[in-house]
Parts: structure tokens; C-alpha cells; sequence
């Protein structure tokens, strides 16, 4: 993967959605694409579609929270197997306003997912068919991912944090 | 009486079709792991399955949010428990990706022997079990002593067999000793004998032959919309392999082949793991034979245990063994995605650092987790029975799957 490949899926995307990519980069010889959530799903089927770039495989959906704790974001790595290209888009959004697309009429294996990033963030699929919890316990009732979960018990007093961990 | 006399028709408004639910684990000895399916059945065939996770989930990625890099290791052990080294080594590429080192060649063909005596295990385990799901307990009962012995070498290496925290961020913490390499000789000398045994066993068999083929099949445009990986899109037919694809840890300078299979059923899957722990010989084989010289360990004093002399007589060894031990060691901010060919599939890694002692944010992209989905979908009209062979022939590790 290198700059060329960047610039190649760069140049198609740019001409097909002007304004939905915010920035274009290469990361670890990775090439890193963020995007605005509205599109999100014209955008993966776009490249799913395309017979060029043709990113036929879903290789991971995931989410994070930004460092500032105001805004979450979901990450997709898509694979086109026939040149061998990976690419990774990211997509953030409001902590309060958790929405974006589904993924799941694209790619079948986004099902599951999705499932786990709402089950770990919060984040609601608009339109997933079966959106609940996955690995935790349905009674759960925090986004245990989200940093305002620390990992111990907050409540503890006789452990003194300040010069180690987070 | 005539036949027709004895038929008795009930009015046709009872006639409403009904299924059966019937809870498949999750405590089941034939799931081999806790997995719970509840299935609609209709008699004994499948009509539909529920799968249930989640029963042994310990939430690894918040964990990993906590625990300086090294310290992320023993997590990764314990994720997909039939093949730890290679989740070990996966992680510590992921580190040396993010950090920019250069390994020494002679710490990669170190890694590459490991992995492959890992895949190995791994495939003797999963072979074995579809025979003793079929009702072939002879294979079983003989190969998995090899495994055994795959372990004894772990042992040599690490000192432990199960969860192996093998090697270290770098490298390998030390040269092997002289016992590792004779245990290494005598698997390599004595194995293949034992897996033609059972290669003859079943790999011909014409009750295994009838048991497995088209059974649990899958096309490989739906495996590729499934996101299947590993052996079992190989059985499918895409011959993808991380190996070839993106080589990491010098794969490009063995010479193996990839086993495609055709249906996508439990016997493909069968044939292309039995197929692959040949190619993992031969690779383990080449590596031995062009095992280069030099330093086990990259130079990144950083993740490195200076010798224990050196702690006492030299302050910067003291300094660094402090840091290690501490977990103070300064980390580039940046993110990556690193991935291996694991047991059962891609293993990916995607890291986010910010520059702290922890990762920021640590995601593992499980294989299983993601083609346990198509599971329904291949089961989907057969029989109970199938479901079973099905299930251990697609190797899903309970460990893997709820992370």
C-alpha cells in the first residue's frame, strides 16, 4: 500500500462526493479516509460497487471515542482482495446523537458488528435489522467502552491512581 | 380392509404446521466449548438457529485499555487458546509496527516456527475433533499426543504451554536452548508418520467420505459477504492467505502452497487443514534449514530486560529495567492495523495510541466472531447431526468469539 493507491481512491472519491471527505491521509502506509456520517452509506456502497476500486470485502467495523469524550466515531477497514488494497474510513458523530447508517444490506457480516460496537459505545445503526446487545448481558445498562466507564471501581478509596495508569 | 380405510384425515384447520425449540448448549459436550444455539426443528431437521454469545466474554478491550504494552500480551494468549503463539506473535508485530522496528532475520525465522508449530496444533485440533464428532475416536486419541508434544516445545521456549506469553515486543527474550531444537528435530522426524496414519484413517474413508461431504456447505461469494478468512474460505475456494497476501515476519522467503478446496463443505474444510499442516512442515523444515545468524532480539531497549548483570553493575540497565518493569516506556502516537493468518483466519489488531503508557483504544478483529454469523445460513435445513460437524469443522473457539 503507498501514496499511489491513496491518491487513486482519493481522486474517484473527491470527484463523487465533494465536501463528504473531511480528510485524506496515509498512516502507517495505510490509507486513512474521514468522512461525514450523512454519507456514510453512499459512500461504502460506492466503493463496494465500483468496479475499479471494487473494496468488495468487509474486513471490520469498530468504534472509539474520541479523547475528548465528546464525540464517538466508527471505523471500517475494507479489503479489495483482487489488488490487494485495504482501506480504513472513519466517520465521527455526536456523543449525544449516536446514529449512522446500517452497513448490513451491504455485507451480511456487518450484522454482528454492529451489534458489538452498539453493545460497546452506544452507537444506533439506523435500520439494523436485530440492533441489541451481543456480548454483555441485556440488562446492562451503560456502554461499558466509553471512557466514562473506568475500568475498577471508582468508589474505592485505598488505591492511589496518580502516578500510574490512566 | 383396504389401505386407504385405515388413513385418518383430521379436520384441516389442525393441521398447522409446528416446530420444536430445542436448546443447543451451552453447556454441550458436543459444542466443544460454550455456545448455545437455540434451534426451530422440525423433527430432526433445522428449520432456523439463534446463536447466543457472550458466556465467557472478559471484555478484553477494556481491559487492554489499562495495561502497558508488554502487559497486553498474556490478554492476547487467551483469546484464541488452540493457537496462543500466534496471537502473541500478531500483537507483538502490531507493537513493532506502530514503534518502526526492524526485526533481525534470525528473530522472524524464530517466529515463523512457532507460528507454524502453532497452526499445527491448532489443525490437529480441529481435524481430530470433526472425527470424533463423526464417530472416528481412533484419530483423535492418536494425534492429539503430538499435540502434546508441540506443547513440550513451547515449554522449552517459554515455559508455559497453554497461554504462552512466548517472546517478547522485538524479539525473543533469549536464544533457545539446545533441548528446544532436539524436541523440534524429533516432531519433525517423527510427526508426518502419524499424520499419514491418520490422513489414511479418514481422508479416504467412505463412511467419513458420506458423512461430511455437503455437509454445512458454503458458496464462496457468500463466504466473502460473510467475511470468512482462513481455511474456511479456503475450503470455499478463494485462496486468500495473509501469509502470501501481505507477508509479515519474512514469509516471503518460504516457498509453500496454499490448499483451495471446491464445495465449502466440512470434508473441504477437512482436506485443506489436513493439506496445510504439510505446507507447515515443509515450512518449519526450510526455516531450520536457512535459519540465519545474528541477534533474537531487535534493537529497542525499550521492551528489551537488559541482563540481569548488567541491572546491577550499569545504571542505564537499571534505568531501562526499571522503565519495562514499570510499564514507562514512551510510545509514537499513532494508529495501526496489523493482521496474521491465525488458526482460523485473519487475526487483526487495529491500535490506537496516543502517547500514553496504555493503548488508547485496542480492537481485535476476531475471525470467528465474524463467520460464526454465517452458521444459521449453512445449517439451515439439515440434520441435528450435521449442525454438530458443521460446527467443529468452521473451528470457533468460545475464547475467540466473546474475547
Amino acid at each position: 500500500m503507498s501514496k499511489a493507491h491513496l491518491d487513486k481512491v482519493n481522486e474517484k472519491l473527491q470527484a463523487k462526493f465533494e465536501g463528504a471527505i473531511l480528510s485524506a491521509e496515509l498512516l502507517y502506509d495505510f490509507p486513512v479516509f474521514t468522512v461525514k456520517t450523512e454519507q456514510i452509506h453512499e459512500l461504502l456502497s460506492f466503493l463496494k460497487a465500483d468496479p475499479e476500486l471494487n473494496f468488495h470485502f468487509l474486513t471490520d467495523i469498530t468504534g472509539m471515542q474520541t479523547a475528548d469524550e465528546k464525540q464517538l466515531g466508527v471505523i471500517y477497514h475494507l479489503h479489495n482482495m483482487h489488488s490487494n488494497i485495504r482501506i480504513r474510513l472513519k466517520t465521527f458523530f455526536d456523543i449525544n446523537k449516536p446514529e449512522i447508517d446500517t452497513a448490513t444490506d451491504l455485507w451480511p457480516c456487518a450484522n454482528w458488528m454492529e451489534r458489538e460496537t452498539y453493545d460497546f459505545f452506544g452507537v444506533r445503526f439506523k435500520g439494523h435489522p436485530n440492533l441489541k446487545r451481543i456480548l454483555n448481558v441485556d440488562e446492562m445498562d451503560i456502554f461499558p467502552l466509553r471512557k466514562e466507564y473506568p475500568l475498577e471501581d471508582q468508589t474505592r478509596e485505598d488505591k492511589e491512581d496518580k502516578m500510574f495508569g490512566r | 380392509m383396504s389401505k386407504k380405510e385405515n388413513t385418518i384425515t383430521p379436520p384441516p384447520d389442525t393441521m398447522e404446521k409446528e416446530y420444536s425449540t430445542l436448546n443447543l448448549g451451552p453447556t454441550h459436550p458436543a459444542t466443544h466449548g460454550i455456545f448455545q444455539n437455540v434451534l426451530k426443528m422440525d423433527g430432526e431437521t433445522i428449520h432456523d438457529a439463534v446463536p447466543t454469545l457472550g458466556y465467557i466474554h472478559r471484555a478484553f478491550e477494556k481491559l487492554a485499555e489499562r495495561r502497558p504494552y508488554a502487559q497486553v500480551t498474556p490478554i492476547t494468549d487467551r483469546l484464541n487458546y488452540c493457537s496462543s503463539p500466534i496471537n502473541n506473535m500478531g500483537w507483538h508485530m502490531t507493537v513493532e509496527k506502530l514503534l518502526k522496528a526492524e526485526i533481525p532475520k534470525r528473530a522472524e525465522y524464530m517466529r515463523v516456527i512457532v507460528m507454524e508449530l502453532s497452526r499445527i496444533a491448532d489443525h490437529i485440533i480441529c481435524n481430530t475433533i470433526i472425527g470424533q464428532d463423526t464417530g472416528a475416536t481412533t484419530g483423535f486419541l492418536y494425534l492429539f499426543q503430538w499435540r502434546e508434544h508441540i506443547y513440550d516445545i513451547f515449554e522449552g521456549i517459554c515455559g508455559a504451554r497453554l497461554t504462552t506469553n512466548i517472546g517478547r515486543i522485538g524479539g525473543f527474550e533469549h536464544e533457545w536452548s539446545q533441548t528446544v531444537w532436539d524436541r523440534i528435530d524429533s516432531f519433525l522426524k517423527k510427526f508426518p508418520k502419524e499424520l499419514t496414519e491418520f490422513n489414511n484413517l479418514l481422508e479416504r474413508n467412505k463412511i467419513f467420505m458420506d458423512r461430511t461431504i455437503k455437509c454445512g456447505p458454503i458458496s464462496s461469494e457468500r463466504a466473502l459477504e460473510y467475511g470468512f478468512t482462513g481455511p474456511n474460505l479456503r475450503a470455499a475456494g478463494v485462496d486468500y492467505d495473509v501469509r502470501v497476501a501481505t507477508p509479515y515476519s519474512s514469509y516471503q522467503d518460504f516457498e509453500f502452497v496454499i490448499p483451495v478446496g471446491t464445495g465449502g463443505d466440512t470434508y473441504d474444510r477437512f482436506t485443506v487443514r489436513q493439506e496445510e499442516m504439510w505446507q507447515s512442515l515443509s515450512i518449519i523444515k526450510q526455516a531450520i534449514k536457512n535459519m540465519p545468524g545474528g541477534p533474537t532480539h531487535a534493537d529497542i531497549p525499550d521492551f528489551f530486560l537488559p541482563p540481569k548483570q548488567e541491572v546491577y553493575n550499569n545504571m542505564e540497565a537499571l534505568i531501562y529495567h526499571f522503565k519495562i518493569v514499570m510499564g514507562e516506556t514512551e510510545i509514537p502516537v499513532g494508529e495501526v492495523y496489523n493482521c496474521v493468518e491465525g488458526g482460523n483466519g485473519e487475526l487483526g489488531f487495529y491500535l490506537i495510541s496516543d502517547g500514553g503508557r496504555t493503548p488508547f483504544r485496542l480492537h481485535f478483529r476476531r475471525p470467528c466472531f465474524i463467520y460464526y454469523q454465517a452458521y444459521p445460513e449453512m445449517i439451515r435445513g439439515g440434520l441435528l447431526s450435521d449442525a454438530i460437524i458443521t460446527m467443529s469443522s468452521m473451528n470457533v473457539i468460545a475464547g475467540e468469539l466473546d474475547a
